[in-house]
This record gives C-alpha cells, sequence and structure tokens, in this order.
C-alpha cells in the first residue's frame, strides 16, 4: 500500500472559490487537514460548508483554488481522489425500495470491491453500526437516525482514507445524535481522517481536533477549538442580583460592574430575568469574590453566579458581530424572502 | 441542485473492463430489483399497448380490404405501429427515473464514487429499458397472433427484436442525456409530453404515407419511428423478406430493410455521441 509521506496533509483546500451565476458561495476558504484529525467546519447555514464539500468530493468543480488529497490535486485526477473519500451528504439519498444489505451491495460495486470481500465488509459495517438486524428490511420502513447510520455505513464501506461529513447529525432527534458522536469518536481510534462540517457548536466542540469558522464564504477564524477560545480571551461570569432583578436594579449593578479594571464587557440579559453577562480578564485574583466584594462595598448582594470559560459561539460573535443563532435567523429569513418573490 | 463537474478523467474506452461490467450491473440490478417491487409500471406497460390494439383495430374494423396495402388487415399494420410506439413510449421516459435521482441526491452516490466512466449510468437504463421492451414486444407479438395477424417467422422475430433495440437504445441514450441537461423534472415531463404523441402521429404508425399529405410524407419518412416501423411491417407482411426489399417509398427514394437498419444504427450513434457530450460537460 503506498504510504503518505509524514509532510502530506490528508486533505488540503488552498484559497477555494466557487460561485453560481452572481452568486458567490465561497469566496477564499483554505485549510489543511493532518492525517488522523477530525477537522470541524463550522459556520451558519449558507455559509458555503456545502459547497466546500462538494468540491473537495469532486462534486463541482471550483472556479479557482487547488484541493488535494494525500497529494492527489482533485482536479487533475479525480477518480483517484474518489478513491480515497467516503462522502456522507447532508440530505440522506437512499433508495426506499432496496434492503440496507441491497444498498451496500451496489455501493461495494461502484467502488470495486471483489464479491467476497464486499460480503464481509458488509456485516462488519452492518455490525459495527448495529444494523445488522434491519439489514434485510426495506430502507423505507427505517426511521431518520436508522438511515444516516445506514449512509454513514455506506460511506465507510471501502475503508476510505478521509471520511467527509456534510451535517451528519441535522435534524436527528437527541439519542440519534448522540448515537453518531459516539460512533465518530470511536472511529478516531482507527486513524481515518474526518472533515466535518455543522453548525452546531457543541457538536464540533466535541468532535473536532481543528476547527474553521466559515462565514459569508470565508474562513474567518482557524485553530484548535481551544486556541480559538483562548484568542477571543476573557471568562463569562453571569452575576443575578435577584431572580428577577428590576431593570433599575441591573442598570446599578452593571454600572458598579462596568467600573471595575478586568471588566471588559458588561451586558443586561433581559431574556435572563436581567441578570448581567460580563466578560472578564483574570488577573490572578479570582474575579468573583472581587466583583462580590464591590458589590457588597456599595449594598449590593448577589443573588446567584455562573463562571464559564469562552465558547465556540463566542469566537463567532467576536469575528463576525453576531452570534451563530442571530446568523441562522437572518438566513432564514432571507430565504424566506427569495422564496416570495 | 446536483449537476455536477470536474474534469474528466479521460477513459474513451472503459467498455472491456471488469470494473466497468461490475458498475454498470450493479446499476442495473437496482433497476430489475425496484421493478420487482414496484411492478405496476410495467403492468401498465403491457396493458396499454393491448388496449392500443383492440381500440385502434375495432376503429378501423370497417376500412376497405386492401387499402393499408396488399393482403393486410388493419390489425396487421396496426401491431408493427403498437410495437414501436410501446418501445418508444419506454425509452423517452427513461430519464425520468435517473432526473428524480438527481433530484434526490441519489445521483451524487454515483458521482462520488470512482465510476470507471460515468457511461455506466447510461448503459444500465439502456439495459433495463431495452430488456422492458422486448417483453413488452413479445407480449404485443402474441396479442397480435392471437387476434389474427399472423406472426412473422424466427429469422423475422430476431429482426424485429433488433430493430426495437436498437430504436429503444437511440432514444434511452436521448432521454437520458435530457435528464442531466435538463433543469429539473418538470421540465423533463414536460419535454416528454411535448414530443411523445406528435412523433407518433408524425410517422406511419397508425396510417400509411400514402393517406399523408405531401409535407407530412416528407416528415414521416425523416423520423426515426418510421424507420423501426416499416422494416417490421414488412416482415410480418412476406413470408420471404430478403435484406434488399425496399420497406417505404419515401418521398426522397425508396429504403430498403438493412437501409432503414442502417438508419437507425446512425441514430443509436449520434444519440451516444450526444449523450457523451452532455456527460462530459454536465458531469464527468
Amino acid at each position: 500500500m503506498w504510504m503518505p509521506m509524514s509532510s502530506t496533509p490528508a486533505v488540503l483546500v488552498q484559497q477555494l472559490q466557487k460561485r453560481y451565476g452572481s452568486t458567490v458561495a465561497v469566496a477564499d476558504v483554505s485549510f489543511q487537514v493532518e492525517p488522523g484529525q477530525i477537522y470541524g467546519i463550522l459556520g451558519p447555514n449558507g455559509a458555503g460548508k456545502t459547497t466546500t464539500l462538494h468540491c473537495l468530493c469532486t462534486l463541482l468543480r471550483p472556479d479557482s483554488g487547488r484541493i488535494e488529497v494525500y497529494g492527489i490535486p482533485a482536479s487533475e485526477n479525480p477518480k483517484a481522489v474518489r478513491e480515497k473519500l467516503g462522502f456522507v451528504a447532508q440530505e440522506v439519498a437512499l433508495d426506499k425500495v432496496l434492503t440496507g444489505r441491497e444498498l451496500l451491495q451496489l455501493q461495494a460495486d461502484l467502488y470495486h470491491l471483489p464479491r467476497p470481500l464486499a460480503q464481509e465488509r458488509i456485516a462488519a459495517v452492518l455490525e459495527l453500526l448495529g444494523l445488522t438486524d434491519r439489514a434485510d428490511q426495506r430502507i423505507g420502513t427505517y426511521s431518520g437516525g436508522l438511515r444516516k447510520r445506514l449512509d454513514l455505513a455506506a460511506g465507510l464501506l471501502h475503508q476510505p482514507q478521509v471520511l467527509v461529513l456534510d451535517e451528519p447529525t441535522v435534524g436527528l432527534d437527541i439519542p440519534s445524535r448522540l448515537a453518531i458522536w459516539d460512533f465518530l469518536r470511536q472511529l478516531k481510534n482507527t486513524g481515518i481522517t474526518v472533515v466535518l462540517s455543522s453548525h452546531y457548536l457543541e457538536e464540533i466542540d466535541l468532535l473536532a481536533d481543528r476547527v474553521a469558522i466559515i462565514d459569508q464564504g470565508k474562513v474567518i477564524a482557524e485553530g484548535t477549538p481551544e486556541e480559538l477560545k483562548a484568542r477571543v480571551g476573557g471568562e463569562r461570569i453571569t452575576v443575578k442580583l435577584q431572580e428577577f432583578a428590576p431593570a433599575e436594579l441591573a442598570q446599578r449593578g452593571a454600572q458598579l460592574l462596568g467600573s471595575l479594571p478586568f471588566v471588559q464587557k458588561v451586558v443586561i440579559n433581559s431574556a435572563q430575568g436581567n441578570a448581567l453577562n460580563l466578560v472578564v480578564q483574570r488577573n490572578g485574583e479570582d474575579p468573583l469574590s472581587q466583583i462580590r466584594a464591590h458589590l457588597q462595598a456599595h449594598g449590593l448582594e448577589v443573588f446567584s453566579s455562573t463562571q464559564s470559560r469562552p465558547s465556540l459561539d463566542d469566537v463567532y460573535l467576536a469575528a463576525t458581530g453576531q452570534t451563530l443563532m442571530d446568523a441562522e435567523l437572518a438566513a432564514a429569513e432571507a430565504n424566506l424572502g427569495k422564496k416570495k418573490k | 441542485m446536483t449537476s455536477a463537474s470536474s474534469p474528466v478523467q479521460s477513459n474513451p474506452i472503459p467498455l472491456l473492463t471488469a470494473d466497468f461490467w461490475q458498475e454498470t450491473f450493479a446499476l442495473t440490478r437496482r433497476l430489475f430489483i425496484q421493478l420487482k417491487r414496484r411492478p405496476t409500471t410495467l403492468l401498465v406497460g403491457i396493458i396499454q399497448p393491448l388496449l392500443w390494439l383492440i381500440l385502434f383495430g375495432a376503429l378501423f374494423q370497417n376500412a376497405p380490404a386492401g387499402i393499408f396495402g396488399a393482403g393486410q388487415n388493419y390489425t396487421q399494420f396496426l401491431g408493427a405501429g403498437v410495437i414501436v410506439f410501446t418501445a418508444f413510449g419506454g425509452a423517452l421516459n427513461a430519464g425520468v427515473p435517473v432526473i428524480f435521482d438527481r433530484e434526490f441526491g441519489f445521483l451524487n452516490r454515483l458521482l462520488v464514487a470512482p465510476l470507471t466512466s460515468r457511461f455506466s449510468i447510461v448503459l444500465a437504463s439502456s439495459l433495463f429499458i431495452v430488456s422492458l421492451a422486448l417483453l413488452q414486444t413479445a407480449v404485443i407479438v402474441g396479442a397480435d397472433y392471437a387476434l389474427g395477424a399472423g406472426i412473422p417467422d424466427g429469422s423475422g422475430l430476431a429482426v424485429v427484436a433488433l430493430i426495437v433495440s436498437l430504436l429503444v437504445l437511440g432514444f434511452t441514450a436521448l432521454s437520458l442525456g435530457l435528464a442531466f441537461a435538463m433543469p429539473g423534472h418538470q421540465q423533463l415531463l414536460a419535454f416528454i409530453f411535448l414530443v411523445n404523441l406528435p412523433l407518433i402521429f408524425s410517422s406511419t404508425a397508425l396510417a400509411p404515407l400514402s393517406f399523408m399529405p405531401t409535407w407530412l410524407r416528407w416528415v414521416a419518412s425523416l423520423n426515426p419511428l418510421t424507420f423501426a416501423i416499416e422494416p417490421i411491417r414488412h416482415v410480418y407482411r412476406s413470408d420471404n423478406w430478403s435484406w434488399a426489399d425496399v420497406v417505404l417509398q419515401a418521398p426522397w427514394g425508396d429504403l430498403t430493410l438493412a437501409g432503414s437498419l442502417g438508419l437507425l444504427a446512425g441514430f443509436v450513434v449520434v444519440s451516444v455521441l450526444l449523450v457523451q457530450g452532455v456527460l462530459r460537460k454536465s458531469l464527468a
């Protein structure tokens, strides 16, 4: 078997650009995935994640830029790239009339596996994804979670070196989502490289070794989740003065805390009963006890408080000025507007 | 959205590799499994031509003897037409499942796989549609015999099978090309609806050239359906047919049995080249 040189990345994407007519889907995306990594691509709907992955899987021809899989350029040798990749699309496209086993046999033939090896592999992936007892039933009878698992099994059948997953848990119920996450973490031990797109923060945070955050077709931040969060810096502290604090009280608390040198930002969160959301910079001492002491000195008591490290959402917020949730809503509204026209 | 592209890994003659046949037969098998589990299409495809035979046959039952050619009754005349437009209808619709595969994303499953050639997708559909058309033809030939139209001899039947196969291959390729080139299934279905009946009525399926005004004779004698209908009609009506027999007196000259087969083969070649071009442009 051909062994990649240690310096060859599993996936290399450089200055990718793709437009549909006048719409720019991908403006400038570059990233690099090392063998064995789980690489996350995070961004709201419409950010260009699917287009990027379709270019990687040779489904789309980029307008410009370079894509390599283990050093093989996708534009010059798409067939060799296809052999190395397993792709699990966002929308599960399975033939409802076939049984799970028949679909996998079709998949095996499309990847030219010899019959006996195919039988062996099919049995193995069915077992791996817990599908063995449903294998001979028609896919039309499968639940959403089961279909996704079959789709994953199909993507793994030819033992690809790089597994590409487009929004692997979108639209799944919680138990199915947890099952897929569990499975992907197990998969990591096999040494396979995974490229995964998602608009779920927790999914990327939980699974990805490195992440590229994409917004409007551009990479706006890249690194390990830890690095990115550290770069945003600060800690998040939420202070409640009362269970439901009156607006004036919250105002006063915000003013008091805003004057502290290590507090970078104070937001009154009306959705949390006028709780105070603070971004603080650690200065050696425990910030919470200083906050408590400062408020007490001015006659205010702390009803409750929570402390957390920055999340990937804070990274996204810092880069774009809006939360991922707001970006999602804006994208959904824009879509609705288009449909009305 | 689906239609996709990336440069062709050009391998112009992949037909001889085992990998090519593995992927082709796998795709054909899928179509036969679908047919077995959803047999409605096949049932309709068999009942419909039988209805045509009975209804059209009855419609012209009292036409003066000999008007459709010496020694022919209308049932015999009509048989060849029904065989051909039934096969044609099936071939014309060959692209419909493919365009749904495109819309539902199933086609992407095939396109991300390292297929030897994407022509295997076309060949798989063609093999399937040709098999169906031959089955329908056998049923029509049997029914036509029962209705008193007689039956060609063994070699005549082989010619019928060959003609049906060629015609179906040509139109299947065109329909698949459209399935890859058209924006969506509405457009494809509209197009099929638009060309289906006019092509049948502008051929010699229902009436001979001698019934037609001059302009329609020209149209009918250039219509690929006519190239398929007339040789079939000929082997039906003559016991001792030969390749050099004239099967159609077209305004542009006499067409022999061998000549019509040649034209059909040319039609297949042109269609396949067209679909290759489309595959290369919109997918490959």
